[in-house]
């Protein structure tokens, strides 16, 4: 319980950071270009719109720097995120609700999946080091060592480009409308499977590579010794005496895993062109949206962060030290 | 390779130890070296992947002289394929492909291991300042990087590459080091952590030795392999978020990297066109100096990570064990890919 409150209290304090470096960023940096986007759109928007940016971005410059923090924190906590110029003039938390479903569906099915597949077969191939399997190592460390965006663009070219077995762009087929029928239903998983095998390639490795380390760790504790004496099934000391313990440090590196891979699946969405919120970032990015840009960051942040401690969560379930630290 | 070979160099020691002591402590840390790099070479993976790094140096430093076409020149030949006289074929503007991947080495490996460098310095100065200090301000130090090992580094690089009004080398390798240094810090951290109770730091604090002296002597020489190998992972993690920004088109366009190679195929869609010689290579180089650098981290780690070696010498006998068993399991039984056990 006390691990739960202390990490409770970590992500908190790291929102308020990362929220805090958002404020800084467009302040600290030399000649504010949000001076400049504003003046293209002069006239065309409302002074309370004008009021909300002007508290985001740090345009009143007759205000103290405290005065402008507030201003800016009383604005998140109204869930004001100021409008976007490239969608003019939606609201930025309209476009963001819009198309972060896509992303959270797509990458938090691939990263359950590529985690599942890699701890399975990390642990099979730990089990037998320096067997077959165990020389294919190095292969997967290219696959790891490729930018994702990189695979997806050969990916596409392949078996959009040559083969026309999969779609080369979108979530879903223009024809169909969005709605629980087996038409969408069958249009969305088609265009999900190029965009969702590349994620998948690209970080198993990650979880394998782990999985098989702690596994190789794990068999030379005494416990695996007594249970092969007790002369238990080999499955049995594998999964349960094996696997069971070697699997913690690849839940608490949970952290770093997802950081790799919202950033590979921004780029992925830009290749297919998938309508998620790294592609809305590419657009904001090339139309020098600034308040798209930064209401992206820190929802993504946010979410990045929710999930973390969703990780801790099932870390304490499964760790009775965690819970007993207390 | 040479940021390795110079990770565990003997470190100078000060001069209120007498000479024999001197000679000694030298003695010991170039053993220490000579020991470290034996493993590196060792392992078949691990000298692979020092063979294909020493390679793109040798391209980073005389690509241009291997192929001497401009790699922005144009000319008639437009979306040729690979041939004789343009070895990966052009663009679709007529450039020379294969002088824009040479080319383009130089400053995508220079971006790379700058921002790593620079990272690496912050994560030894925040990791091993944190940890030997401890108190409020260890505290605060950790928590820090803890915050930047789990803000999502690709948005924020984003972001701040997209106020920056100069979009050059310098401002990439900091905006790079600034999102890059955590994980390094954080590995420091739990070994100085672990370090500081050792009996050898014990002894020289008794001794009235300053801390500084002990943070350069006795605790720096121990945290270099892992420092190295907080080093080649920060690399890895530069060369593809380099890439990855110059794609978006957030880096300087007009200089060449292998990013900015795949932006310009992105952008007249090479894809649609079928030119596949222009966005394969890149991205191709990319993948190989990355499997490269992790090839090298599976022999650091080697070195490193005690407890698989322990493991094995707790299972065959202690001290029959010592150097024989050791050397023949450690190929197979202690290549891995993370430092992080050693902190746990």
């Amino acid at each position: 319980m006390v691990y739960l409150l202390r990490r409770t209290v970590f992500y908190v304090l790291t929102a308020i950071i990362a929220l805090s470096i958002n404020f800084f960023i467009p302040r600290l940096m030399p000649g504010n270009p949000i001076d400049s986007l504003l003046a293209r759109f002069s006239g065309r928007v409302t002074p309370r719109t004008l009021a909300s940016l002007n508290a985001l971005f740090g345009l009143q410059h007759h205000e103290g720097l405290w005065g402008q923090y507030f201003a800016y924190w009383r604005a998140l906590l109204h869930g004001n995120l100021g409008i976007s110029f490239t969608y003019f003039p939606t609201a930025v938390s309209h476009v963001i609700g819009a198309s972060l479903p896509w992303t959270l569906v797509l990458v938090g099915l691939c990263t359950v999946l590529s985690f599942i597949v890699g701890t399975a077969v990390g642990c099979i191939v730990g089990w037998k080091p320096g067997s077959f399997l165990d020389n294919l190592l190095p292969l997967t460390t290219f696959f790891s060592s490729i930018p994702y965006f990189w695979l997806g663009l050969i990916a596409l070219f392949v078996f959009s480009g040559l083969l026309h077995w999969l779609p080369v762009s979108g979530a879903y087929d223009s024809s169909v409308s969005i709605g629980w029928t087996w038409s969408f239903i069958a249009s969305a998983l088609d265009h999900a499977i190029l965009p969702a095998a590349t994620l998948v390639i690209s970080t198993i490795s990650f979880w394998l590579l782990r999985m098989r380390n702690m596994m190789v760790t794990t068999l030379g504790e005494d416990y695996i010794l007594l249970a092969e004496a007790k002369g238990l099934s080999r499955m049995r000391i594998m999964a349960m005496y094996g696997a069971r313990n070697a699997i913690l440090p690849n839940i608490a590196s949970f952290a770093m895993a997802l950081g790799f891979v919202v950033t590979g699946s921004i780029l992925l969405e830009v290749v297919f062109s998938y309508p998620g919120i790294g592609f809305v970032l590419y657009q904001a990015v090339s139309n020098e949206d600034y308040p798209l840009m930064q209401g992206i960051f820190l929802v993504v942040t946010l979410v990045v962060l929710l999930a973390n401690f969703l990780a801790d969560f099932c870390y304490i379930l499964l760790d009775p030290r965690a819970r007993d630290e207390a | 390779m040479s940021a390795i070979s110079g990770g565990a160099a003997p470190v100078p020691v000060g001069t209120r130890v007498g000479s024999k002591k001197r000679y000694a402590a030298a003695r010991q840390s170039r053993d220490r070296f000579v020991r470290f790099w034996r493993r590196l070479t060792q392992s078949r993976k691990t000298f692979a992947g020092l063979v294909i790094l020493l390679i793109f140096l040798l391209i980073a430093l005389f690509g241009p002289w291997i192929d001497s076409q401009s790699p922005s020149a144009m000319s008639g030949a437009v979306l040729q394929g690979p041939s004789t006289a343009h070895w990966l074929g052009t663009t679709q503007t007529g450039q020379d492909v294969a002088a824009q991947l040479l080319d383009g080495t130089r400053f995508t490996l220079l971006v790379s291991f700058g921002a790593a460098a620079v990272a690496t310095v912050i994560a030894l100065i925040i990791g091993i300042g944190g940890g030997y200090l401890g108190g409020i301000g260890g505290e605060v130090l950790s928590m820090l990087s803890n915050c930047f090992l789990v803000i999502p580094a690709l948005p924020l690089v984003i972001v701040l590459a997209g106020y920056l009004p100069n979009k050059g080398g310098i401002s990439l390798i900091l905006v790079l080091a600034l999102t890059g240094w955590a994980w390094g810090a954080r590995i420091l951290r739990a070994q100085t952590l672990s370090l500081r109770r050792r009996d050898f730091v014990l002894a020289a604090r008794v001794a009235g030795e300053r801390s500084w002296r002990i943070l350069f002597s006795e605790i720096l020489p121990h945290v270099m392999p892992i420092a190295a190998s907080g080093f080649v992972f920060t690399v890895i993690f530069a060369i593809v978020t380099q890439s990855s920004l110059a794609f978006l088109g957030l880096g300087d366009v007009t200089t060449w990297s292998w990013g900015t190679m795949l932006y310009w195929a992105q952008n007249n869609s090479a894809l649609g066109l079928g030119a596949w010689w222009w966005f394969v290579p890149p991205g191709l180089c990319i993948g190989l100096v990355g499997m490269a650098l992790a090839l090298i981290n599976f022999g650091i780690d080697d070195f490193v990570n005690p407890r698989l070696r322990v493991t094995d010498l707790r299972r065959r006998g202690r001290r029959a064990a010592r150097l024989s068993v050791a050397e023949v399991l450690a190929p197979h039984a202690s290549d891995s890919a993370v430092v992080e056990a050693v902190g746990k």
